[in-house]
């Protein structure tokens, strides 16, 4: 009985110093060799690939964010800022609940299944009003023009970037709160299309924050 | 070209891509499990441990090893865990709830990763690093070491030896997973991952206002978790984050990552066995079940015939637009076929059938490819069960690789795969018949049910995704979950070892005219079939009163 005690504890010993070793190895040197070498030769994407727009950080290229108006009193949900191109729905946002210090973005999903009448209604409602703000004097949204990324919340509910087809039907809408011509707009819109890598891998894609600084800069010079 | 199109192109640039490594990293792993030498790291290490690599062990002593690392790994990750609080480093995390701590430091240890906290609001630079993604090596190179060990017993003959432990887990961490970790992190960061130690970032918006999220060594985490089939995020999104997934390139790259192990390994068990044959025929059903199981979630994705879906004109709830349903279809597949369970879409608002197959993905019992080592030993109890069939009915003793399958055999295969299928419908049963439980769904009727299924059967099979709709948090869902990885991980590991010990004390059986040719294309279509067949018996029931009910309602 002493015997396989003391052979279980010698064991255990064994197994606790193949751990700290191990953590040694992967747990402490491995990390701080990536970081090294990803500081030195990629520090702005390690560091979060932020974009500057005159001087000043606007953003991350990766992460998307709201282009709403100033929020309401009362606490409502503020509006979208027409003049600006819009991102996706972020309706699985969360907020942070533990750490509360800090206002930290909590990423993630609605996880609401197709048959959910909660998810039913917010497609209902999204497309609704991405027909109604984009219908401008001569141009028409029709309920089936609205792609499904336009409706939808994102896996992290930080998707950066819209489809070219969602940037289309702002275009009308852009144009005319910036006083700007439809060609000037398309033409933008087409010039900040990212196609597929290599031609197949991904989908065509359009990044909202990149294409609302060059609008800034268009407006700026016109 | 059409998104259709362009799915299925992403899928052949995958295959291709992984039969390019499959000789050179299978011998590679084939020589670095049979190699006389020691490095000089390595004897640093075993001079630490107080271990001789050269000793071999018998199954017992194997086992012991393995669940004494365990052992200490669980306590020392529940321990740090607890105090967070105190740690530097840790950006003002506090300390984890004990019910949390104990579930997830089960859940990284059984290489499951299964997440009952959201990363960015939970966990310190100090507890992931050195806590989480240490697990995420070592977890993978006990599931080859086991593998490795399964490996031996169809190799060797006449003796109870099956290697060293110690030896099969520091060479698995030194030479296979941290050279491709290295690689991957730095592609991964040169592609947009972050890698840094920073505090909490308080960054500046376009409209005014400001961000705030925590950086940290992601990039180095991420690359870990596709290559070891954990699948821990090291955000709430996991993978659908654009800092752990930033490109489509980035995710076309970490599913070949997740896939590159357990698919390499059957090259490894071919070589060690002295027939490479052998190890392209369970390549070949490993490989019918993925493609088969992408090309239907791409068709039923694509479809999106239902509800909100059809309303939306397109599946894209819970899916970025950069990866887009065909990138989100062949990532799902393949992060529940492999043990992975990491997600770059939300699995719960996948259409009713695609959730399905997610499901029965991980139903197999994560064999097609599996995880990193316990897929190939669970593909091997498999092809044991099928050769017994194959006996059965031409009335001869089964045989595989010259090894005769007797009664003792028998018994210790068909006790592995009842484990999981156990627990996952127990642990369901017992959670929807309590009052309190059930409370966790997010979403009701055929869904919500499926929520929790879906919650066992990713803890009892070591996956670690879900339709995380489900609150799992509590008390109920974090203990049980917890057994359920812990019982889905270390028992069937119990039988694996057991048999590789009773294979590796038998003679050969000399090859006759009358012997099974295991490696012809014949017994991989046996051997799909036998896996279908027994999966679908299993849980045929439990799959219709969730996603069969919802993808046909």
């Amino acid at each position: 009985m002493n015997n396989s005690v003391s052979n279980t504890a010698r064991l255990l010993g064994a197994g606790l110093r193949a751990l700290l070793l191990l953590t040694l190895v992967t747990g402490v040197i491995y990390p701080l060799v990536v970081t090294g070498v990803a500081q030195a030769f990629f520090g702005n994407q390690a560091n979060g690939s932020e974009i500057k727009a005159d001087g000043k950080v606007v953003g991350s290229a990766l992460i998307g964010q709201a282009y709403s108006l100033p929020p309401k009193k009362g606490g409502q949900t503020p509006d979208a800022d027409l003049k600006w191109f819009q991102g996706r729905p972020q309706n699985g946002l969360g907020s942070n609940t533990v750490n509360t210090q800090y206002k930290l973005l909590v990423s993630g999903a609605t996880n609401l299944a197709a048959d959910n009448p909660k998810l039913v209604q917010q497609v209902k409602s999204a497309q609704a009003a991405v027909v109604k703000d984009n219908s401008v004097a001569g141009y028409t949204v029709r309920p089936s023009d609205v792609p499904p990324d336009a409706v939808t919340s994102s896996g992290s509910g930080l998707d950066p970037d819209i489809s070219p087809q969602y940037a289309e039907i702002q275009v009308h809408r852009v144009a005319a709160e910036n006083g700007l011509s439809v060609a000037q707009v398309e033409k933008m819109v087409k010039d900040h299309t990212e196609g597929r890598t290599l031609g197949f891998i991904g989908e065509p894609r359009v990044n909202v924050l990149e294409l609302n600084i060059a609008l800034k800069g268009l407006v700026a010079k016109h | 070209m059409s998104p259709e199109f362009a799915g299925v192109l992403q899928l052949l640039a995958l295959m291709a891509a992984l039969a390019l490594a499959y000789a050179p990293l299978g011998n590679h792993m084939a020589r670095v499990y049979s190699s006389g030498r020691h490095l000089r790291v390595e004897k640093w290490i075993y001079k630490g441990i107080g271990a001789n690599p050269d000793a071999e062990m018998r199954w017992p002593a194997y086992l012991r090893g393995v669940l004494a690392f365990s052992a200490v790994s669980v306590l020392f990750l529940y321990l740090l865990q607890r105090i967070q609080g105190f740690l530097p480093g840790s950006l003002g995390f506090s300390s984890i709830d004990p019910g949390q701590a104990f579930n997830t430091a089960a859940s990284f240890v059984t290489n499951t990763n299964w997440q009952s906290y959201s990363g960015e609001q939970a966990m310190g630079h100090v507890v992931q690093t050195a806590g989480l993604a240490v697990q995420n090596f070592v977890s993978a190179a006990v599931g080859m070491a086991v593998a490795v060990a399964l490996v031996r017993g169809f190799a060797r003959s006449r003796t109870g030896d099956l290697g060293n432990f110690w030896s099969d887990l520091v060479r698995g961490v030194v030479r296979i997973l941290l050279p491709l970790s290295v690689v991957a992190a730095v592609v991964l960061v040169a592609c947009g991952a972050i890698q840094n130690f920073s505090g909490v970032h308080e960054v500046g918006q376009f409209m005014g206002g400001s961000q705030q999220w925590n950086g940290g060594a992601v990039a180095s985490q991420e690359a870990i978790k596709e290559v070891g089939t954990n699948g821990g995020g090291y955000f709430n999104a996991n993978s659908a984050h654009p800092f752990e997934n930033p490109t489509p390139l980035t995710n076309l790259f970490e599913i070949f990552l997740l896939l590159v192990i357990p698919f390499a390994l059957t090259r490894t068990f071919g070589v060690m066995v002295g027939s490479v044959k052998q190890g392209y025929a369970i390549l070949a059903t490993m490989a019918t079940i993925w493609v088969g199981f992408a090309a239907l979630m791409m068709w039923t994705e694509f479809a999106h015939h239902e509800g909100a879906l059809q309303l939306a004109h397109g599946a894209m709830e819970g899916k970025e637009v950069r990866l887009g349903v065909g990138g989100s279809s062949i990532f799902a597949v393949s992060t529940t076929l492999t043990s992975t369970g990491a997600v770059d879409s939300f699995h719960s608002s996948f259409t009713g059938l695609g959730g399905g197959i997610t499901m029965l993905s991980m139903m197999l019992g994560e064999i097609a490819p599996g995880g990193t080592g316990s897929g190939l030993y669970g593909i091997l109890i498999m092809a044991i069960i099928a050769v017994f069939i194959a006996g059965l009915m031409v009335g001869r003793t089964p045989e595989y690789l010259g090894k005769k399958i007797g009664s003792r055999e028998i018994k210790l295969a068909a006790i592995y795969i009842l484990i999981t299928p156990a627990l996952v419908l127990v642990f369901t049963a017992i959670s929807m018949a309590l009052p309190t439980p059930p409370h966790s769904m997010l979403n009701s009727g055929a869904h919500g049910f499926s929520e929790v299924l879906y919650a066992f059967t990713s803890a009892a099979n070591n996956n670690g995704s879900a339709f995380a709709g489900l609150n799992a948090n509590t008390d109920w869902y974090n203990t049980m979950t917890a057994l359920a990885m812990l019982l889905g991980r270390f028992l069937p590991m119990v039988f694996v070892l057991s048999l590789a010990g009773s294979l590796a004390g038998q003679k050969p059986v000399p090859v006759t005219a009358g012997t099974l040719r295991t490696e012809k294309p014949l017994f991989t279509g046996l051997l799909v079939g036998a896996i279908l067949i027994i999966t679908g018996l299993t849980y045929f029931p439990a799959l219709a009163l969730g996603p069969l009910a919802e993808g046909l309602a």
